[in-house]
């Protein structure tokens, strides 16, 4: 780990100050469980670092009926698991979190943290770099790509995106709040996350000096479900996730929303999923087309066509666990 | 069978007050609490921490090496150039500078600034593809054996034949205590050495030859260790170079733990084992013949052959065995070495054959169970029934492809294994003082087998003392001579020597006391704390009286293994069964029981045993469902040298584990044999046969993943 300045400042305000006077290669600290292990090994070098810890106007997380939810940028994983109001309206939102990384992940992790997490692509964490670059070209294609995208991997980034709240809270049309230096702007969930084309980019749509502040999530417009599928029962990354969310009329699903996880270098909603799905009555059967209709453009990689089956599967679950999750 | 009584031999069953019994570690609640003291805990003042600059290239030549910006920077003590320019670099976290220094991060800082250049050679990792290794010249044919007449065999025509691919990949041993010490010269002569190793006895003196020293001038000490399971049986290159920063320093202590990283780089491998069999046997399921054509990776050096057919001596044979040369990490004994991956492609191939013979597998081992060696067949026989009844065989095994409707199959499968673990060469102390304190002092170490609850059972037991009336010493090379801890052979070892030496020293406390009891010494026998006279239990002493009849003068004796009378044997037998459900929609595999059915002669201490067994099965499962060494064939570099991908099973993953022992007439007979590896080697096979049962197809390789799952049932053509 390089030497690097450390700032803990009272306020996001105070934090965006710190952020915009320092070296350009500044980074915000939350949970730190992801910012460290990349420190530690030379994969990131921060010049500083400003950690939210003490922003607590970055905490609260609040459910009003008609309202919403809004959700501070440094509520931990384990404080969104394990609130009444997420799961009673938002069981899909529960689900997406309640089984990241083990409990000491949940307490330190937060919901920005797990927003900006950067991905667990091997090649990038061997110090290749995000687009695995080597003597003139993607290691990937050619490599060891089974956990790569099989969605939007065109190149030159194969990676996948490691969150699994973005999908789910793409798939409930929330809202994200930035703090800058210009002051707080808003941007709609599903133009956060961005597919770095060179080196040195980034995956998300955070100014340089901007934090998140808080996410802002509208009531309630249908029935949300998530599903996820691990190698192993606990401590893992999933391998691929479907966050579903099912406006119905009566039995009729009158609209849907499908986000896919961990396929793509960002969550990859389905219009077509959604198409599958519109004016339909749920059944195993329209479950399983609509799965069949997320994943027909993808395109696997040499050693990834399982996360295609995986990643439908996921899809059509999902779908039936939000017409069970009243 | 009647047999003439020696002074030794293990007490009868109806005497036995604590051998075989269900008792703690003797040092579980110093573990448990954090007071034992692992080499990583040991921090003596003025401590330096050594770091090791690594390639991180797999193939290359090293063409300068400059060490002087890391020599300048405040706080570095010490810099050692280990390999020179012009060497070349066989596999990625070879060695090339080691560093001390006042703290890690100074260290590791230090390590950075070290400028060395290489020239890339072509790395060669893809072990699997057998073809790619012979047009890189990465191949040696080391065997080519034909014994009977197998061609005959599989063209005869009452033969069924089976044909497959099998294989197991490069595992680690992924140590939870990283490979590691701390080395302090005390002068210029006299070294003192903690080490995390599996050789207490056995290292100090291959210290002590590379650094020049006099060998009882190197003492090495292990308290306490987090596991080897074969890898730490060496002095390794970074252990000499700590021990030389400590001299170059002027005596200080350095320490040098490797980082998970290099742990999972370079600290030892399980080699590869891939191979295409064929198998025959008649419509009735007599096995015929045998055909192999094997090859795996060890690293650069190849590997050793692995024992195909494993146990079942099929009549007419023909293999070829072809070691293979890749740029990895080398290989180091691996609990069990050879044995889990013959057992794959061994079981893996009769169970298929089996299912073409449409066989209970079980039925077909039994009948074919004459071809195991004679002192394996009646141990196999005894516990089939065992297994079967405990996984309850009869309810949910079916015939292959039969597991119902539901996107999720059940299946079971089975396996057998066999292992030596004849007790090694060991010396203790047994020491009775006038105060009525017992000790035994033992060079051995405790990897995990309850070493020290071993030895003070057996002390007590021999003694008619309770077990914490025994303090064991070990884990120190100044104590006597014990081998090192390997091939299973630790229990047996230093359980036989501790009888020996208790054996003599109860009966120079008989000597010593027989005239105060007015009897003779072979008329006493020491029971529930005291000396008494046989027959006769209310003329005794108290064990503190008897002992202060000693006045001044201590009893010391030493046993020794091997030694009079017949206390340890060889060869032990166990049988698996692993239960499984597979969800076919997307190939994840749970387990939910294993059932290990284990012999291994005279239990000691049924719970440290049983904990062998289970530490077995989970290290088994985690080899089945996830371990496996991700290597970059482009570049050769380790993609997972991580706890993130490299998987260990968690609590979760591992279902019911179901452990019973075979003890009693039969089995206790034969002396303790040792117990850690022969569990190990049947996980693999048990669950890739129990996959195959519930699928319906052989996913060919473990670790058996969703991505194979789901090829090998697209490979059948439906998805069940």
């Amino acid at each position: 780990m390089e030497a690097f300045e450390y700032a803990k400042p009272a306020s996001a305000k105070e934090a965006v100050k710190l952020l915009a006077s320092g070296p350009k290669n500044s980074e915000v600290l939350a949970g730190g469980s992801d910012l460290l292990a990349l420190m530690k090994d030379s994969i990131s070098s921060p010049g500083r670092v400003v950690s939210l810890g003490n922003a607590h106007d970055l905490r609260g997380l609040d459910y009003r009926s008609g309202q919403g939810l809004r959700i501070g940028a440094m509520v931990t994983i384990e404080e969104l698991a394990a609130n009444a109001d997420v799961r009673r309206h938002y069981p899909g939102l529960t689900q997406s979190v309640e089984q990241i990384g083990g409990p000491q992940i949940r307490n330190v992790g937060t919901v920005g943290g797990n927003l900006c997490q950067r991905p667990r692509c091997w090649y990038y964490r061997s110090g290749f770099g995000l687009l695995a670059m080597y003597e003139g070209k993607s290691l990937v294609p050619g490599g060891e790509n089974r956990y790569h995208a099989i969605l939007g991997n065109a190149g030159p980034a194969y990676f996948v995106s490691p969150s699994n709240l973005g999908p789910m809270l793409i798939a409930l049309d929330a809202k994200l709040r930035l703090l800058g230096p210009k002051g707080s702007r808003e941007l709609p969930m599903e133009k956060f996350f961005m597919t770095p084309q060179a080196e040195g980019e980034r995956e998300h749509a955070i100014e340089p000096s901007e934090v998140i502040t808080e996410v802002v999530v509208p009531p309630p417009k249908g029935r949300s479900a998530f599903y996820e599928f691990r190698q192993r029962a606990g401590l893992d990354w999933p391998l691929a996730t479907a966050s579903v969310v099912l406006r119905m009329d009566g039995h009729t699903i009158s609209s849907a929303r499908v986000v896919l996880g961990q396929v793509a270098p960002v969550p990859w909603p389905s219009p077509e999923a959604e198409q599958a799905l519109a004016g339909k009555t749920v059944s195993d059967e329209v479950a399983d087309q609509a799965g069949q209709a997320a994943v027909q453009k993808a395109t696997p990689l040499s050693h990834n066509a399982y996360k295609v089956t995986l990643a439908r599967v996921a899809v059509k679950r999902a779908v039936l666990r939000a017409a069970n999750n009243a | 069978m009647a047999t003439t009584p020696c002074k030794y031999d293990w007490p009868e069953a109806s005497e036995r007050k604590l051998i075989g019994k269900p008792i703690s570690r003797v040092d579980g609640p110093a573990k448990a609490s954090g007071r034992a003291k692992y080499t990583y805990d040991v921090n003596p003042p003025a401590l330096l921490f050594g770091k090791v600059l690594r390639s991180p290239h797999a193939h290359a030549r090293i063409t300068s090496i400059d060490t002087s910006e890391a020599e300048k920077l405040l706080g570095v003590k010490g810099v050692r150039v280990v390999q020179k320019p012009g060497t070349e670099v066989q596999w990625e976290g070879d060695e090339i500078v080691a560093i001390a220094a006042v703290s890690e991060e100074i260290a590791e800082d230090a390590a950075r600034k070290v400028k060395v250049e290489y020239e890339l050679l072509p790395p060669f990792v893809a072990d699997a593809d057998l073809d790619a290794a012979k047009q890189a010249q990465r191949t040696k044919p080391t065997v080519d054996e034909t014994k009977g007449e197998p061609d005959k065999a599989f063209q005869d025509a009452g033969s069924v034949v089976s044909e497959g691919f099998y294989g197991t990949p490069v595992i680690a041993h992924c140590c939870l205590e990283a490979h590691g010490q701390v080395t302090h010269f005390l002068d210029d002569q006299n070294l003192k050495i903690w080490q995390s190793t599996q050789g207490v006895s056995t290292n100090p003196g291959q210290y002590a030859e590379i650094l020049g020293l006099k060998a009882p001038n190197v003492e090495l000490i292990c308290q306490n260790m987090g596991g080897g399971f074969g890898s730490k049986f060496q002095v390794d290159r970074w252990g000499v170079e700590c021990a030389r920063l400590s001299k170059d320093t002027g005596g200080k202590p350095v320490k040098i733990m490797l980082e998970r990283a290099a742990e999972l780089e370079v600290a030892g491998t399980r080699p590869s084992l891939y191979g295409k069999i064929r198998v025959a046997a008649t419509k009735d399921g007599t096995l015929t013949a045998w055909e192999s054509d094997a090859w795996g990776t060890g690293g650069v050096a190849g590997a050793g052959v692995p024992p195909l057919p494993y146990v079942l001596s099929v009549p007419n044979q023909k293999k070829h065995y072809t070691a293979v040369s890749t740029n990895t990490g080398g290989a180091r004994a691996w609990r069990a070495p050879n044995h889990p991956q013959a057992a794959v492609l061994t079981m893996g191939a009769l169970d298929d054959l089996a299912a073409k013979l449409n066989m209970d597998p079980i039925e077909f081992l039994t009948k074919n169970i004459d071809l195991a060696p004679e002192g394996l067949r009646k141990i196999y026989r005894d516990e089939f029934p065992i297994a079967a009844e405990l996984a309850e065989w009869k309810k949910y095994w079916h015939p292959r492809g039969q597991a119902g409707n539901g996107p999720v199959k059940r299946g079971l499968g089975v396996s057998l294994h066999t292992w030596g673990g004849r007790g090694h060469n060991s010396t203790c102390d047994v020491g009775i003082h006038p105060d009525g304190s017992v000790e035994v002092k033992c060079g051995t170490q405790d990897l995990g087998v309850g070493t020290r609850t071993v030895i003070a059972i057996v002390a007590a037991e021999t003694l008619g003392l309770p077990v914490e009336a025994i303090d064991v010493q070990i884990g120190d090379s100044h104590y006597p001579y014990s081998g090192a801890s390997g091939g299973s052979t630790t229990v047996g070892g230093v359980s036989s020597s501790t009888r020996r030496g208790a054996v003599d020293a109860r009966d120079a406390l008989f000597a010593a006391v027989a005239p105060a009891l007015g009897s003779s010494a072979d008329q006493l026998e020491a029971v529930n704390g005291q000396i008494r006279v046989k027959g006769s239990p209310t003329n005794s002493l108290t064990w503190k009286q008897a002992c202060a009849k000693l006045r001044t003068k201590p009893i010391e004796a030493t046993g020794k293994n091997p030694g009079d009378c017949n206390l340890t044997s060889s060869g032990v037998g166990g049988v698996q069964i692993a239960d499984v459900s597979v969800d076919t929609e997307t190939g994840l595999v749970r387990i939910n029981r294993m059932v290990a059915v284990q012999d291994c002669g005279l239990v000691i201490d049924s719970k440290t045993c049983e904990s062998q067994v289970l530490g077995a099965l989970i290290m088994g499962i985690t080899y089945s469902l996830f371990e496996e060494k991700v290597l970059d064939s482009q570049t050769g570099r380790t993609l997972n040298p991580n706890m993130e991908f490299y998987r260990l099973a968690t609590i979760g993953d591992v279902g019911d584990l179901v452990v019973h022992l075979m003890t009693g007439p039969g089995y206790d007979e034969r002396g303790p044999i040792g117990v850690a590896e022969p569990p190990t080697v049947s996980p693999g096979a048990a669950i890739s046969n129990a996959v195959a049962n519930a699928i319906g197809v052989r996913v060919p390789t473990i670790p058996i993943t969703p991505d194979k799952v789901l090829a090998a049932l697209a490979g059948k053509g439906a998805m069940a």
